[in-house]
């Protein structure tokens, strides 16, 4: 790695000399970038079950570097993990350059060699994407080309391997996906009222087969399409996937084939949005490394249809998609009572209502000698149609925004929670949760602004109901500063029923951001876009610094 | 570790010495479907606003709602236009068109689902804003929203209508 980490420093310091020269003359390019750290010193607290931290000091950074010029770009990412913070996975360690790319591209085609992202249709059967903050990285490495031969058609290929820590799995990752837009290329279609897109998607995985008691497939492949249709105020969203059989850690080696189907359907107009969304996964776990767990070589990506909350407390109990198989469905209402009406005030009442719910799929033996999930077998057989009889999760929730004058604002927000740790952690029990949360905000004047949450959540699992206040005071757009007091007050274990404390402190210049915060965080589930990771109990100071440049 | 660290440091500051960019080109989804490249972005010479946003992120709604209720006002006095570019990943992406509708925006919203141009723009994290001048040149940016927020970068619209310094 060091050798890399020098060659990676040439190529910054090359690039940064660009930079310099750009000021007399614009035709060398440009060079953007950005930075983050986070580090946290660690105080020992057993009380509240925070891990032992020998280094006393982790930290986690990253740099981007990115030159353009002209149809030219390249870039890299430094990444330093010294070590890295809990909650990370440890096999982050070091630093290195695991991202490196460069692309060139022209009016209709565009090669990219080294590192990309890039995600087919909704993603279900290849996503390589990013989340920073949670260490998830399923980056390819390889080459990526993308044609347009006609209008309103758009081919993509891509080759290469996935990213692995600072690593790359062995498996090899293939994929084409066609994109055509009928509005666009057919001349009749062109000032239609209903705009058709049409997609269509094959990837396919090879891995050797070493396994002593299995002839496993050594070539997985995956077909996906799709279909977007809109008219007017209506929306309409399929995609159906399929997999040949793919067996795995994950699905206890059985030799059946998976299907994953997304419905979505939208009606919106202004002050109206509705949306009603279906799915169905069954066996669609999809790495390219059949005994990779957790989040590890991922190669497709499975939403939750289930809405993401980002209150502290009820943000404890997030949704997952089973990889293995569930459905599910989500409606969500979203309406602003028109302003000047007897709710709606001056300027109007925004509600959002939103339902979802997961069940598990209605699981058969395929014969009498042969359990479901047994190795070696095909597993199970399973009713397209019908649910399974074990709740994975279900979620009611109301959220009521009312600005009352210039000054003063609420928000109020009910949520209502069934939540299968089983399923979805591993651990044992089933919550039932209730949360109730008051957010106001009250301006002292232009740039000076009072916010205050009071949360309830309130349950008889786990650990117990929880009460939180926060007060937050802001001064636009430099400062911040917060306190906020988490309180576990009923967890059944009377020593358990502690104060998590957090002070804060924010400065932000531009796109530059520092912020502190010091004391406990609890012990939880934190989540950014679709992938969660356990967050460690821990106590102590903490600084992240941003900064785009 | 601290050589890196400083090397890291110098290549930092010798670019913060231009802030001025061109906007990378960029693919992103309108709310139909169909793929639109952010170098097709104009607004006949006027000043053109960035906002990168989700609908899981409360500050980002905020910022959003709070400009929503002056957005009429900003276009009759500097024909800005404001581009909302969605983060959201195919688990929240379809819920858009209706979160959007549903409160009255009356932005141009793009879908930048796998965040291909939250990253070729160098963004870390939501909100992130940035203020174009009527070239297309990024030349204001600002990270997070804390309330008034939406009177400051107001106030850098109106100094830049008016080819004033903006105040960073």
């Amino acid at each position: 790695m060091s050798q890399l980490t020098k060659i990676g420093l040439a190529a910054g310091l090359f690039l940064s000399a660009f930079a310099f020269s750009q000021e007399s003359n614009t035709d060398l390019g440009e060079i953007h970038g950005n930075f983050q750290t986070d580090f946290q010193f660690y105080r020992p607290d057993s009380l509240i079950g925070a891990p032992d931290v020998p280094e006393q000091f982790l930290l986690n950074g990253f740099m981007n570097l990115n030159y353009t010029r002209g149809n030219f770009s390249a870039g890299v990412r430094f990444e330093s993990y010294e070590n890295a913070l809990l909650g990370f996975d440890p096999r982050y360690k070091g630093t290195g350059i695991p991202y490196r790319y460069a692309t060139y591209s022209a009016d209709d085609w565009e090669i990219t060699a080294g590192n990309f992202y890039e995600q087919f249709g909704s993603g279900l059967i290849f996503r390589a994407y990013e989340e920073r903050g949670l260490g998830f990285d399923n980056a390819m490495d390889g080459i990526r080309a993308r044609f347009r031969p006609a209008p309103g058609i758009k081919l993509t290929g891509v080759i290469g391997q996935q990213r692995f820590y600072f690593d790359k799995g062995d498996g090899i990752v293939r994929g084409l996906d066609a994109d055509w837009n009928l509005n666009e290329s057919v001349e009749s279609m062109k000032e239609n009222k209903t705009k058709i897109i049409l997609g269509a998607s094959f990837v396919s995985k090879f891995e050797a087969d070493l396994d002593p008691r299995y002839n496993l497939p050594e070539n997985v492949g995956s077909w996906a399409g799709r279909a977007t249709i809109s008219k007017g105020k209506w929306g309409l969203f399929a995609e159906g996937a399929y997999k040949i059989n793919d067996p795995s850690t994950v699905n206890n080696y059985i030799f059946k084939d998976g299907h994953a189907m997304l419905v979505n359907l939208t009606y919106s107009r202004k002050g109206l949005g509705i949306l009603l969304a279906g799915k169905r996964i069954d066996n669609m776990n999809y790495r390219s490394d059949r005994t990779a767990t957790v989040n590890d070589l991922l190669i497709n990506y499975l939403p939750a249809l289930t809405k993401q909350h980002t209150y502290r407390l009820p943000a404890l109990y997030p949704y997952a998609t089973q990889p293995n198989g569930e459905m599910g469905v989500q409606t969500e209402i979203t309406y602003t009572i028109p302003r000047g009406s007897r709710f709606g005030g001056k300027y109007g009442t925004q509600i959002a209502f939103n339902w979802s719910i997961a069940q598990s799929l209605d699981l058969q033996q395929i014969n009498d000698t042969t359990d479901i999930y047994e190795s070696g077998t095909d597993g199970y057989t399973s009713n397209f149609w019908s649910w399974g009889q074990e709740r994975y999760f279900q979620d009611i929730n109301l959220e009521i925004t009312k600005k009352f004058n210039k000054k003063f604002k609420l928000i109020g927000t009910y949520i209502y929670e069934e939540y299968n740790r089983q399923v979805i952690e591993g651990k044992t029990g089933f919550v039932y949760m209730q949360a109730v949360v008051l957010e106001a905000q009250y301006k002292l004047s232009r740039t000076k602004t009072l916010r205050f949450e009071a949360q309830g959540m309130f349950t008889d699992q786990d650990r117990g109901s929880w009460a939180m206040l926060l007060v937050e005071y802001s001064i636009s757009p430099k400062w911040f500063f917060a306190v906020q007091d988490a309180w576990n007050y009923s967890n059944p274990d009377p020593n358990r029923q502690i104060h998590y404390y957090i002070l804060s402190f924010g400065y932000t210049k531009g796109g530059t951001r520092f912020l502190a915060n010091y004391g406990k965080q609890q012990e939880g589930i934190f989540c950014v876009g679709g992938v969660c990771r356990n967050v460690p109990a821990s106590n102590g100071l903490s600084v992240t610094i941003t900064s785009t440049f | 570790m601290k050589n890196l660290l400083l090397t890291l440091a110098l290549i930092g500051s010798s670019t913060f010495l231009h802030a001025q960019a061109h906007l990378p080109s960029v693919d992103l989804q309108d709310l139909e479907g169909a793929t639109i490249n952010t170098s097709e972005w104009d607004n006949d010479g006027s000043p053109i606003v960035i906002s990168f946003w989700a609908t899981w992120c409360k500050p980002c709604v905020a910022e959003l709602s709070a400009i929503h209720e002056e957005y009429i006002d900003w276009i009759d006095e500097t024909n800005v236009k404001l581009i909302a570019v969605s983060t959201d990943d195919t688990r929240n992406s379809m819920r858009v068109a209706p979160f959007v509708n549903g409160r009255g925006w009356e932005y141009e919203i793009y879908l930048d689902p796998n965040a291909d141009f939250k990253r070729a723009m160098n963004v870390g994290n939501i909100p992130h804003t940035f203020l174009l001048n009527g070239k297309g040149e990024v030349v204001w940016q600002h990270s997070g929203y804390a309330p008034g927020d939406e009177a400051d970068l107001y106030d850098n619209i109106v100094r830049l209508s008016q080819g004033l310094e903006l105040e960073h």
